[in-house]
């Protein structure tokens, strides 16, 4: 039952994929403009040379059997080269995924860390911390991150100059010090979900029955909390987490712009507003599979905390 | 100790009665959102400027009575650009809010209504177009069809629509097992009138709350298009671009146009926030 459930999920995996990649495709083929003129720079080419250039990028072929070849150069790993820079699409995503990476763990470890952490203590105390907890996350939460990075510049950049406000540093510690503003600002509204989801899930399990019996017989509070009311409560606040995680990825985008980082969203930005559609397909692809693995990797773990959710039924 | 003793309160204090009066915070949302309609209507009226004529001279001057939040990076009368971006800034929201509850609904009404192969089709193709996040479909959509709003409106729009449709389906589907729905039937009434007479009338307060924070979400989303260039093009004035345009004041230690465009978007997105979701807790609190 339990494998049946992990195929499941795994074919679910594949077949978004496959269906990403092909609307990928398919929006640039639609794009308004010849690739051969991109390519020329406007220059004409004589017309055998242009038969040429159709026949090695497969352009003379229906638009099947060019996804086909894109697709299959893209599991290569080869994404075609950009007219911009005339650099493998696949080297300069490889120069900075770090710069991506970095930020999108380092908010993630604030994410869960902090707004779990806010949301259980909340949740277990009715009261200041409770009250002043909600008031702050239901304003955070609606924070937009670009915003957010203004903010954090403006007081702890140009003000009080604790941390650099651009670019993306030398050396580990510098380029954690350069990641700390931007990986808050990317981190304030997803914080404030999860704070804000996490306080009602714990406020849930510990009204159940079982809990207050537990309590009744006098179980100790710290087994109390851990046995009773986080495992219950791990759940959503499991669900949550993983969804803000992910959408991480492509708000990261953002936040590298307002730092100057030199990360993969500025870039498929910047790739954007000058039309340099090989480079926008590479890094759309790249994040919406990150996307989607980090997804499916939440659904198995919710498997793994809820034996019910692969048994099939479902829970509640 | 503390949190057992905590634990008993929760239980006591678990009454519904808070949501029967209207709170106060849901009528200050109320009226946050009312105002910016007003302004996103009437702006063009109310703006004492031109809100696309740089005085280059007026780089970053800062507020005086005539200009009452100063200029901003190529001399332009901030206030007025805030109320002229009013329009701006929330038409494309509103188009989104439109399209994706439109969309969202049809699609929740047939899966729960047919069942069976229906339901299951439109529950895979929800699935798939989980796989892309808003954002990401917009700077696609962008870097394909160019700047402009309709782009980023439309992939949003597209990328928004499962959620709801998710959510409206679970209410859909409790709605379909009610005995007055059987009772319309056996009466010999077609199903397309009791959707649009009984079924969606009674999901009608979770329509509304779901629309409500979805517009404070596409907003967010829609103002970082923007922001990134890819949206809403200058000299148009809109909070996003707003922001991107004066960001660089920050750094040179003029902060007042960009923290005004963007406390306009925070304070609005939070009271669609709020609102949304003190709706969708009354809506919960009658059932």
């Amino acid at each position: 039952m339990r494998l049946r459930f992990f195929v499941r999920r795994l074919a679910m995996l594949i077949v978004s994929l496959l269906v990403a990649s092909f609307v990928i495709f398919a929006a640039i083929y639609l794009a308004p403009g010849n690739p051969i003129a991109a390519l020329s720079g406007g220059r004409s080419i004589p017309p055998e040379s242009l038969k040429v250039l159709e026949a090695r990028y497969h352009l003379d072929q229906p638009f099947l059997v060019q996804y086909w070849y894109w697709l299959t150069n893209a599991l290569h790993g080869n994404l075609g080269i950009s007219i911009t820079l005339r650099e493998n699409v696949s080297d300069l995503i490889a120069s900075r995924i770090s710069t991506t990476a970095g930020l999108v763990l380092y908010s993630s470890i604030l994410i869960i860390a902090i707004g779990v952490g806010l949301g259980v203590a909340a949740g277990l105390r009715p009261g200041f911390l409770d009250t002043s907890t909600l008031v702050i996350t239901a304003i955070s939460a609606s924070l937009p991150a670009f915003v957010a990075a203004i903010v954090l510049i403006l007081v702890f950049a140009v003000q009080l100059q604790w941390f650099p406000s651009l670019g993306n540093g030398v050396g580990f510690f510098d380029q954690v010090k350069h990641l700390t503003l931007p990986a808050v600002a990317l981190a304030i509204s997803s914080l404030a979900i999860v704070a804000r989801v996490t306080r009602a899930a714990i406020r849930e399990e510990s009204r159940k029955e079982h809990v207050q019996t537990a309590v009744s017989r006098g179980i100790p509070t710290t087994q109390l909390i851990w046995r009773h009311v986080l495992r219950n409560a791990a759940i959503p606040i499991t669900t949550i987490s993983g969804i803000t995680v992910a959408s991480l990825i492509a708000v990261a985008a953002v936040v590298e712009v307002v730092f100057g980082l030199a990360g993969l969203g500025a870039y498929l930005v910047q790739s954007a507003q000058s039309k340099d559609l090989a480079v926008v397909q590479g890094i759309s692809l790249l994040l919406v599979g990150a996307f989607v693995a980090v997804n499916v990797l939440v659904d198995v773990l919710y498997a793994v905390l809820d034996p019910r959710v692969s048994l099939g039924s479902r829970a509640q | 100790m503390s949190v057992a003793a905590g634990v008993s309160t929760i239980a006591r204090r678990s009454g519904t009665g808070r949501h029967r009066r209207l709170s106060p915070l849901l009528i200050a949302s109320a009226a946050v959102i009312a105002v910016a309609a007003i302004v996103a209507i009437f702006g063009p009226l109310l703006a004492p400027y031109n809100p696309e004529t740089p005085q280059l001279s007026q780089y970053f001057v800062g507020p005086s009575p005539e200009h009452l939040l100063g200029f901003d990076a190529s001399g332009r009368d901030v206030l007025s650009r805030l109320l002229y971006g009013a329009r701006t800034s929330m038409i494309g929201p509103l188009a989104v809010t439109l399209i994706c509850m439109t969309l969202g609904s049809l699609l929740a009404v047939t899966a729960a209504w047919r069942g069976g192969t229906y339901d299951a089709v439109i529950g895979s193709g929800l699935d798939i177009v989980f796989a892309f996040p808003g954002i990401l479909l917009a700077v696609l959509a962008a870097a394909v069809f160019g700047g402009g709003l309709v782009a980023p409106v439309l992939a949003l729009s597209v990328a928004y629509t499962p959620y709801v449709a998710r959510v409206l389906r679970g209410a859909a589907l409790r709605e379909r097992a009610q005995q007055y729905v059987a009772a319309l039937e056996v009466q010999g009434a077609s199903s397309i009138a009791v959707c649009l007479r009984h079924l969606i009338p009674n999901m009608l307060h979770l329509i509304v709350a779901q629309a409500t924070t979805l517009f404070g979400y596409a907003m967010v989303d829609l103002a970082a298009i923007s922001f990134l260039g890819l949206g809403v093009q200058p000299p148009a004035a809109d909070w996003g671009v707003m922001v991107s345009e004066n960001q660089q004041g920050i750094i040179q230690g003029y902060s007042i146009p960009a923290l005004a465009a963007g406390l306009c978007i925070v304070v609005v997105v939070v009271a669609f926030n709020i609102l949304g979701e003190r709706l969708y807790e009354r809506g919960e609190a009658r059932r």
